[in-house]
């Protein structure tokens, strides 16, 4: 697999306007250009990234992030992780449901549990909760209503 | 493939609403189906969960790194050894540990042992599913029973082993332990004989599996299927060849794959694996070397998990587990808790496709087509 | 010939039937209360206090390690004071609530003093809910010759190490002021 540095360029490359950085062992995109850097890693022949293994939300406080870790079945590389950053209070990023099917289930959970509004995906309700829940638990604000426990303080 | 009421022929029909589960002995814990039928022919499929959801994420946020490997056995509490090992594996990859070489190949032992256990378990609960009546279930529990015992004698619990610990394992493996492998894969050909005789040639079980729940090889990978499944539809991929974590490089195993991706192939690739996991438990008992169990720096993070901080940073580590890809996504900041703790459950993937593989089959199809995904609810909900 | 299959498995299934009655390996069931498979000595289930002579002699010396460790914060610990309120070492109240203990055995792990031990009694069954099943210390008290018994290879190893350790710690107190002996 082709480093990070290498990847960043061949997407700028490819899209001159995409400011792709590199961030530790991952791959920061806007979440404005992510749809077109999806189909690039998940068509381009050198990369094929045609497995979506996990999808999942972090709330960093200031933002929320998406997290992506693609692999290639086809040449057995991986893993690439991709983040995509969104502010906190509307929370859209673009649905890569129809690059990748597995996003299906892992963005509802991420909608679910952290709050982040996946645009474009065909389905998108909670999983885990139930519909009437207000809230996202993933949240770091979020407060646990079973008060009743006595909290330990390590 | 749409299938609309104008497909049958022009009878003034209604679909049908039903709704299977949750509480239904075929859904496999409380699952519920939501499905729209015209006669026995489904024409809409929408799975319902979070049942047994806890927030297994939050909870892990709120303790120490240590204290999260117990709640890892109640996600797939059939193979709490895999659940263990994956997140043992995501914790060492963040934190940098190493693992003694015996630590390894108890790990791997513990690994197929478990996928034994597994497999042997679904082939019971799938021929339940399909009106076989408690007989295949009753023969998987008495092998698996004998594995557990071998568990229980090590980890001091049946199914909720809590066996593994940064930088190695519990406590080492007793004296009769490898004698007691030994004898369970000198036997376990035999019983995958003769269960093999009991079924994979009935000729009820083929009918009613053969050419049911095709899910192609295209979308197989696509919606991201891993494990049995996705080798059931004729990809070669399996994690423990492509990334060949801990130690499994040093293994020689071959990976089945089926050729159509229907039932019968789910169902027969789990028994050729578990003669592949043999092969590899007896390449491992043979090999294992004498030493420690676990490093010194992984005994002092085990007797005091407050002070196990791993340093800032993510990893996600994944691991074959029996029921397809295990992944653990960890960041951490430093401190003794996890800052984000996600689990990427293999079966809660692998439904995304249930809806796909069922329409336009029938009803009674659906419920084998869902045991064929080998679902455990502990950790579709998690 | 369509239905050998099904006839192949129709011998397996008799074939199991009829062993059964002869063979160990195929029926691997007992008969519960009256008869019981051996404990294995590694099997754990709720914890229990230890004491080493007397009950009151308990060997917590209420230092809430294992309360703060518990995953699912079962344990309750309230430390004793004496009549000029100054903390003592051992424990006033100790409960466990096994209602949310889940056998996971890092309590037993992490205590420096090892003074909990994972227990293999296992019929517990109670008529309350929930006050029946929250144990306080007069209910996890049992002794070290009962430790010994359950789990006698553990016992062994532990008993070495504090003997080492008393050992260890009456040269120190020698060597610090000589003459006085060991204080006990």
């Amino acid at each position: 697999m082709k480093t990070l540095e290498e990847i960043k360029k061949d997407i700028e490359s490819c899209y001159s306007d995409a400011t792709v950085t590199v961030e530790g062992t991952s791959l920061v995109v806007p979440k404005e250009r992510w749809l077109e850097v999806a189909k690039f890693l998940r068509t381009h022949p050198e990369y094929s990234l045609d497995y979506l293994s996990s999808v999942t939300g972090v709330d960093y406080k200031e933002y929320l992030e998406v997290v992506y870790h693609l692999y290639s079945i086809e040449k057995k590389e991986g893993p690439l992780a991709v983040k995509v950053r969104t502010d906190r209070q509307k929370g859209l990023v673009p649905s890569v449901t129809p690059f990748w099917r597995s996003a299906e289930f892992q963005e509802r959970e991420a909608y679910d549990l952290v709050g982040i509004h996946f645009e474009g995906h065909p389905d998108l309700r909670r999983i885990l909760m139930w519909d009437e829940f207000q809230y996202h638990p993933m949240r770091k604000d979020y407060v646990q209503e079973d008060q009743d426990r006595p909290e330990k303080e390590f | 493939m749409e299938y609309t009421l104008k497909d049958t022929p022009a009878l003034e029909t209604q679909t049908l609403e039903v709704s299977l589960g949750p509480q239904h002995p075929s859904t496999h814990g409380v699952f519920r189906m939501n499905v729209t039928l015209d006669g026995e022919t489904i024409l809409k499929l929408k799975p319902v969960m979070g049942y047994l959801h806890r927030n297994h994420e939050k909870l892990a946020e709120n303790m120490s790194w240590l204290g999260s490997m117990p709640y890892t056995d109640r996600l797939d509490y059939i193979c709490s050894m895999t659940n263990n090992f994956a997140y043992a594996l995501a914790v060492e990859k963040l934190a940098g540990l190493q693992v003694p070489e015996r630590a390894q190949y108890i790990r791997v032992i513990m690994a197929e042992l478990t996928r034994l256990v597994n497999h042997t378990l679904l082939i019971g609960f799938l021929l339940n599913d399909l009106g076989a009546f408690f007989t295949p279930v009753l023969y998987a529990f008495r092998e698996r029973e004998k594995i557990l015992d071998l568990f229980e004698a090590v980890a001091g619990s049946r199914m909720m082993c809590n066996y593994f610990r940064f930088g190695g394992v519990k406590v080492d493996v007793t004296s009769d332990f490898i004698p007691r492998v030994r004898q369970i894969i000198n036997k376990y050909p035999k019983f995958l004989d003769e269960f093999e005789k009991l079924l994979s040639e009935n000729e009820i079980l083929m009918a009613r599996c053969q050419n049911v729940g095709v899910l192609p090889k295209e979308l197989a990978i696509n919606a991201g299927i891993s494990g049995p499944m996705l080798r059931a539809s004729g990809v070669p991929y399996d994690v423990r060849k492509v990334d060949g974590y801990s130690i499994y490089n040093r293994f020689k195993f071959r990976v089945p794959i089926g050729e159509k991706g229907d039932v019968y192939d789910r169902y027969y690739i789990r028994i050729l694996e578990m003669r592949e996991s043999i092969n590899i438990l007896d390449q491992a008992i043979k090999e294992i070397p004498d030493g420690e169990f676990i490093t010194k720096e992984g005994g002092v993070g085990a007797r005091s998990p407050r002070n196990f901080k791993p340093p800032k940073g993510e990893a996600y580590g994944r691991i074959e587990a029996p029921k397809g890809e295990l992944g653990f996504y960890l960041v951490s900041d430093g401190t003794m808790k996890p800052y984000r703790y996600h689990v990427r459950a293999p079966s809660f993937i692998n439904l995304t496709v249930l809806e796909d593989m069922c329409l336009g089959q029938k009803v009674a199809d659906a419920i084998i087509i869902l045991g064929s995904i080998d679902i455990v609810l502990g950790e579709v909900d998690r | 010939m369509f239905g050998l299959g099904v006839l192949k498995g129709m011998l397996v299934t008799f074939k199991n039937f009829i062993l059964s009655y002869f063979t160990k390996e195929r029926l691997t069931t007992v008969q519960y209360p009256e008869e019981r498979i051996p404990e294995k000595e590694r099997f754990r289930n709720f914890p229990f206090l230890i004491y080493d002579d007397k009950p009151e002699d308990l060997r917590c010396v209420s230092c809430d390690i294992c309360a703060k460790e518990c995953p699912p914060k079962c344990i309750t610990i309230v430390r004793d004071k004496d009549e000029q309120g100054r903390p003592l070492k051992r424990p006033k109240v100790f409960d466990i609530d096994f209602t949310i203990c889940m056998n996971c055995g890092i309590c037993e792990e992490v205590c420096p003093f090892d003074a909990i031990f994972m227990d293999h009694e296992f019929e517990l069954a109670e008529f309350g809910r929930f006050e029946d099943l929250n144990y306080h210390k007069e209910d996890l008290l049992k002794s070290a010759e009962y430790f010994a018994k359950i789990r006698p290879s553990d016992a062994a190893r532990i008993d070495a190490k504090r003997r080492e350790k008393t050992a260890k710690a009456q040269t120190e107190t020698q060597t610090q002021n000589p003459g006085t002996g060991p204080t006990k």
